[in-house]
């Protein structure tokens, strides 16, 4: 059954990165670790994005909400890591929530333009609020702080872990999500969004239901990112931020499952490498934006299960 | 200083702050009026002005005046050559499918910003002015050139107006603004309209860039402010409409001076940015627009 | 005939821009029948259907299904009062597979288990065999078909079908006239039609649509006795 094979594939993935674990030089151990934590929020955007069809230029906020969230919670009120990890994934999903009940009124070019202001408009708040957030220079979380539990989270081994199963976790909900009879209606919606109202499906409300769906991974991965690299900073909220899950998603494919990790994968290292031979890495970011919308604008896992569609990898969810 | 003469200071600040911002914001309109584009790398082709007037004041020899003429002229037709290259190598090839666009226009935006980080280097530099004269107003002394720009604000954008309404070319933009198809069955080249559109947008960015640079330095992040005011101005403007746009830049411009003496400024961008979300929600024909059904 | 009145119609009203698509119409709807709307083209037909089905908002005048006011009710919710509508372009979802089309709609109905129902949606139109296939890459017959059985797939009491036979071939119109008559009288059925031996064959009522206003209602043998219609429309080939 397709259902098995595609589970297949990615608990084939999840053993992977298990392995990896104990195989990875320690430069890529940590460089992986940071990337599934990225994926994360990437998998977050491509609900939105990828499955429901909704082009954010804003989800640095929802980023943002997951990391400010956490991180300050642990920095000023001393909470216990586990509790601010929670507060941070609430964080994501309630400014989702809010954000979308303003910007579902609009759609396409005016979504992307509220949905970038209001990121705008929380990054200034955050650098406002400098007394507390530290602005740019940003707070770092001291290594006591960073404990999930027993688990230390400035550990690399044990961050590694803690990375691999928040993203297992986040992959097969994903996963499931796009399975489930709700994932159809989301892709329903970005197919043909009045053939779907004529099914009795309210489109303000499963967009808003996807969009406060892809703030929770936005809220955690932020909170996860915080708490595990111990630092908090306004850039990680910036404009930059919103675009880094659009680059990745454009690249893996969105509106497929494993598409975020991969794009994550390969940007990473791609904008790693460039970094090691040139700075002009902003350059391979900007070329690589352009030249996915022009050549591949399925990315990756797209273009194989588009061109092996009729017989093949079409079960690729 | 007294109330009185601080608020006149900061109108006129206001008044300069307008004037640019009415010229970049012009360009950007333009470009969505005719084209439907939202081009997010605008902010980098003022920037790129900027840059590039830098370079003309260090290469051409004598008086500033006369590398400030020459980079008035030559900055602007560069910039909008590069704005003619991209549309038709990418946006043209992507048959301006809205969301397709903006994608690619922000991969061009930190293409751009990559171009002036390598060439130009990180630092902030400064363009002399072509002319140093100081108003002595009762109360305090005040930039001649910062008035300058001003009337040159004005002159440019009385050219664009005459150009979009009292020629043919402004004739045939205006066509493919109503019906791209019908403009093409009339025999007129879209493709040239467009690339011309763009080069135009990007122009004006430019101009304003290289007016602007006397008094503020190029800097190869520094499109990032003039970007998002500029859609602050056309959204609030209503999207388009070039009037609309003038008169919500010279009111943004003004509140901004105003705003920014008083106020701390990043309190005033916060609620800026809130407010033209707000106004995009609920008011998508812009304040000063009407609503066509 | 004293059957019950399943959806009314009255005083409904919508201009574009001073045209009068529809002006004013008084309409009954019985419980039951398969009603077939006809009239020349720009008479208002599919403006009319939008209006009952909440794809427009009316301007002035109320509609009620089964003695309740949905005059304001947004589509989505008139299709789970009972309302479905079929597009009069086919709007199938292209990338999605059969299967999942209907499944799109049986699960809007909240039917379990989903796979079964959506099977036995797609057996009443002969498209089980390729409940795989992509939409898209359907013959533009079988997207026709498909469309219906979306339409029928939600257990509407209400089946709105716009210009259904428009672009089949012979054929495939003589299964279309089985389809509609299996699903009377649990479902009624009002569809816009310009293939008059359809209407004829399919009807028990006929409304006759002219200018944004009714011209005739009758009973087939009425309507084509009607000199008004005649003149306005049976004389003239369309």
């Amino acid at each position: 059954m397709n259902g098995t094979r595609a589970l297949a594939l990615h608990l084939g993935v999840l053993a992977l990165l298990l392995a990896l674990h104990f195989l990875a030089p320690s430069y890529h151990h940590t460089n992986i670790a940071r990337i599934m934590v990225l994926a994360i929020y990437a998998m977050g955007y491509n609900i939105a994005f990828g499955y429901t069809g909704l082009l954010s230029l804003g989800h640095a906020l929802l980023f943002g909400a997951g990391l400010y969230g956490a991180g300050l919670l642990v920095y000023h009120a001393d909470a216990h890591a586990t509790l601010a990890l929670i507060a941070g994934v609430l964080a994501g999903g309630a400014l989702a929530f809010a954000v979308g009940l303003l910007a579902l009124r609009t759609a396409g070019v005016a979504f992307m333009i509220v949905t970038l202001m209001f990121a705008q408009a929380g990054y200034l708040t955050i650098l406002y609020f400098g007394s507390y957030t530290r602005g740019d220079e940003g707070i770092v979380i001291p290594r006591a702080a960073r404990m999930l539990g027993s688990l230390d989270l400035s550990d690399d081994g044990t961050r590694y872990l803690v990375a691999l199963t928040l993203f297992a976790i986040a992959l097969l909900c994903n996963l499931a999500l796009v399975r489930s009879p709700f994932g159809r209606v989301m892709v329903a919606m970005r197919e043909n969004e009045e053939r779907s109202r004529m099914l009795g499906y309210n489109p303000f409300t499963v967009k808003l239901a996807a969009l406060t769906v892809s703030g929770l991974y936005s809220g955690l991965s932020g909170a996860a990112y915080g708490l595990m690299f111990g630092y908090v900073g306004a850039g990680l909220a910036s404009v930059q931020y919103s675009i880094l899950p659009m680059l990745y998603v454009l690249l893996g494919g969105a509106g497929t499952v494993l598409g975020p990790f991969l794009g994550a994968l390969l940007m990473f290292y791609l904008i790693d490498y460039a970094s090691s031979v040139t700075d002009a890495h902003q350059f391979v970011t900007g070329a690589a934006l352009v030249l996915l919308v022009l050549f591949a604008p399925k990315g990756i896992l797209g273009t194989i299960r588009a061109r092996a569609g009729a017989r093949g990898a079409e079960w690729l969810p | 200083m007294e109330f009185g003469p601080f608020l006149l200071l900061a109108l006129m600040e206001g008044l300069v702050t307008a004037a640019v911002l009415a010229l970049t914001a012009s360009g950007l309109s333009l470009v969505f009026g005719i084209m439907r584009v939202v081009n997010v790398a605008h902010g980098a082709f003022f920037m790129l002005g900027a840059v590039l007037a830098w370079f003309t004041a260090q290469w051409v020899p004598g008086p500033p005046a006369v590398a400030f003429a020459v980079a008035l002229i030559v900055c602007p037709l560069i910039v909008g050559a590069i704005a003619a290259l991209a549309d038709t190598a990418i946006l043209k090839r992507l048959n301006y499918e809205p969301e397709a666009t903006i994608v690619a226009t922000i991969g061009l935006l930190y293409i751009l910003e990559q171009a002036a980080l390598s060439l130009f280097g990180p630092d902030a530099r400064p363009v002399p002015a072509p002319f140093n004269i100081r108003l002595q107003l009762p109360w305090f002394g005040y930039s001649g050139y910062k008035l300058a720009v001003v009337a040159a604000a004005i002159i440019v954008l009385l050219g664009v107006w005459l150009i979009l309404k009292h020629t043919r070319a402004g004739l045939v933009m205006r066509a493919t603004q109503i019906d791209r198809d019908t403009a093409r069955a009339f025999g007129i080249n879209v493709d040239r309209v467009y690339a011309g559109v763009f080069a135009m947008g990007a122009g004006l960015a430019a101009i304003a860039a290289v007016l602007i640079v006397p008094i503020q330095q190029a800097h190869y992040l520094m499109g990032g402010d003039p970007l998002l005011l500029s859609f602050i101005v056309v959204i609030i403007g209503g999207l388009g409409s070039l009037r609309g746009t003038l008169v919500a830049a010279l009111l943004i411009g003004l509140s901004d001076g105003v705003i920014s003496t008083f106020f701390a400024p990043t309190l005033a961008k916060i609620i800026a940015t809130l407010v033209v979300a707000l106004v995009l929600v609920f008011r998508p024909q812009g304040l000063f627009g009407t609503r066509t059904t | 005939m004293a059957a019950v009145i399943l959806l009314q119609a009255h005083g409904l009203t919508r201009h574009f821009d001073g045209l009068k698509a529809v002006d004013g119409v008084d309409f009954v709807l019985k419980e039951g029948e398969i009603h077939a709307l006809i009239g020349p083209n720009g008479a208002g037909k599919t403006t009319f259907v939008s209006l009952l089905s909440g794809r427009i908002p009316a301007q002035s005048g109320t509609i009620h299904l089964k003695g309740r006011d949905i005059t304001k009710l947004p589509a989505h919710k008139r299709v789970k009062a009972g309302i479905a509508y079929t597009f009069q372009i086919t709007q199938v979802y292209a990338a999605l597979t059969v299967f999942d089309n209907v499944a799109l709609a049986v699960q809007s109905r909240g039917a379990h288990p989903i796979r079964a129902a959506a099977m036995a949606a797609l057996e009443r139109v002969g498209l089980e065999t390729r409940a795989g296939q992509i939409a898209g890459t359907l013959s533009y017959g079988h997207q026709r078909v498909l469309e219906i059985a979306m339409g029928l797939a939600l257990k509407p009491t209400l089946l709105i079908l716009d210009e259904p036979t428009q672009g089949l071939a012979q054929g495939e119109i003589a299964t279309f006239k089985e389809i509609v008559r299996a699903v009377v009288p649990e479902t009624t059925v009002l569809l816009i039609e310009h293939n008059m031996d359809v209407v004829m064959d399919l009807a028990t009522r006929i409304t006759v649509l002219n200018f944004g206003t009714i011209l005739a209602t009758g009973t087939p043998e009425e309507i084509r006795a009607n000199r008004a219609v005649q003149a306005a429309y049976l004389g003239e080939p369309c």
